[in-house]
């Protein structure tokens, strides 16, 4: 099974039933997999952090809620992770392509990718790196772990690992 | 009329609702004249009330009605094209557009000058966009729910605050008794 098909399975499997999304060229497939499913609403936010609105919300309205995103944009969720999805313990995992590690072609990319794991660690936020093929294998159990925990989760996802799973 | 006023007179109107209330003073506000279950008061994150509110009509039937101000729409403006993207007929984003930020000492915002949010709802695409005086808020806001289609109002009203208490309910009350009465609004 290719890995985005595999990735939105084991959402579904997880009791996900709504996602937003900001996009990235690395998370196209999953993306694609998650329009053809009919078990997932998929609602595309304009911005992360309003995307988490959206998550908060489709949250106290008893659904499950993922957000997919890029790292890049990293920065402007720290508010809204810091004061609506901490602060009001929900659960929330962050599907992000780890843009600007090594097979990265864009040079700016990097710049946001030396903070990334920074910013998250300074949040408290538990972080998942999918850098090999068979990493994919953690993600029902960090799923399990983000609703079992209500706190938000990351899981990186990055050049090394989509390469492995063409 | 101030935002206070305005909702005041809403009161009448919020029957069943599920209510998704703005940052500071607006939730303040609401707090203090009637704090119930179905109340969700945003405690530190500005602008996200309309898509928390939106988010919420989308995965279940109760109506929900978001009361925003001008100031935290402008904050996150991309919330407009996704809710005329999405449409929830159970979803009333209230706008209280007193031209100012009032939580931080009504500095103007730009939605008091040449900034309509009525016409930047329509041009975004959502469908029906009522903009009204402050006297006609609480009917606009009938209107709006028995209409059974998802509406924004723009409600303009005077700047100006009166003194309230600041929410002193722990976060995670205030989540899990709205989660429980959301399930209620669900039978």
């Amino acid at each position: 099974m290719p890995v985005s098909r595999k990735l939105v399975q084991d959402m579904v499997d997880a009791g996900i039933g709504f996602v937003t999304s900001v996009p990235c060229k690395q998370l196209k497939g999953v993306l694609e997999e998650i329009d053809a499913s009919d078990r997932i609403r998929h609602v595309p936010a304009n911005k992360e952090d309003e995307g988490m609105g959206l998550c908060a919300g489709a949250y106290l309205g008893g659904t499950r809620p993922c957000l997919i995103m890029q790292n890049t944009a990293l920065g402007v969720t720290v508010n809204a992770l810091a004061t609506l999805v901490q602060y009001y313990h929900m659960p929330l995992p962050m599907l992000i392509s780890y843009r600007g590690e090594v097979g990265e072609p864009v040079a700016c990319q990097v710049e946001m990718a030396v903070h990334t794991k920074a910013i998250l660690a300074q949040l408290n936020i538990q972080t998942y790196h999918f850098h090999r093929a068979e990493d994919a294998r953690e993600f029902p159990g960090i799923l399990r772990h983000t609703f079992m925990s209500s706190k938000p989760t990351a899981i990186l996802t990055d050049a090394t690992f989509w390469g492995e799973a063409q | 009329m101030n935002r206070s006023e305005v909702i005041q007179s809403l009161l009448p109107v919020l029957t069943d609702e599920l209510v998704v209330c703005n940052i500071g003073l607006p939730s303040q506000e609401l707090h203090m004249m009637v704090d119930q279950p179905s109340n969700f008061y945003m405690l530190g994150t500005m602008g996200l009330a309309s898509s928390i509110g939106l988010g919420l009509a989308l995965v279940q039937e109760a109506r929900v009605v978001a009361i925003d101000g001008d100031g935290s729409v402008l904050t996150n403006l991309g919330t407009l094209p996704t809710i005329a993207n999405n449409v929830a007929d159970n979803f009333t984003l209230f706008i209280v557009d007193n031209g100012s930020y009032g939580s931080t000492g009504d500095q103007p915002t730009y939605a008091g000058r040449k900034t309509s949010l009525a016409k930047v709802a329509q041009a975004c695409g959502c469908e029906r966009v009522v903009e009204c005086a402050a006297g006609q808020a609480a009917e606009a806001l009938q209107d709006a729910l028995d209409s059974n289609r998802m509406t924004i109002i723009v409600c303009k009203c005077d700047p100006g605050n009166i003194p309230v208490p600041v929410i002193e309910k722990h976060p995670v009350t205030i989540r899990d008794r709205f989660i429980q009465a959301v399930r209620r609004a669900n039978g």
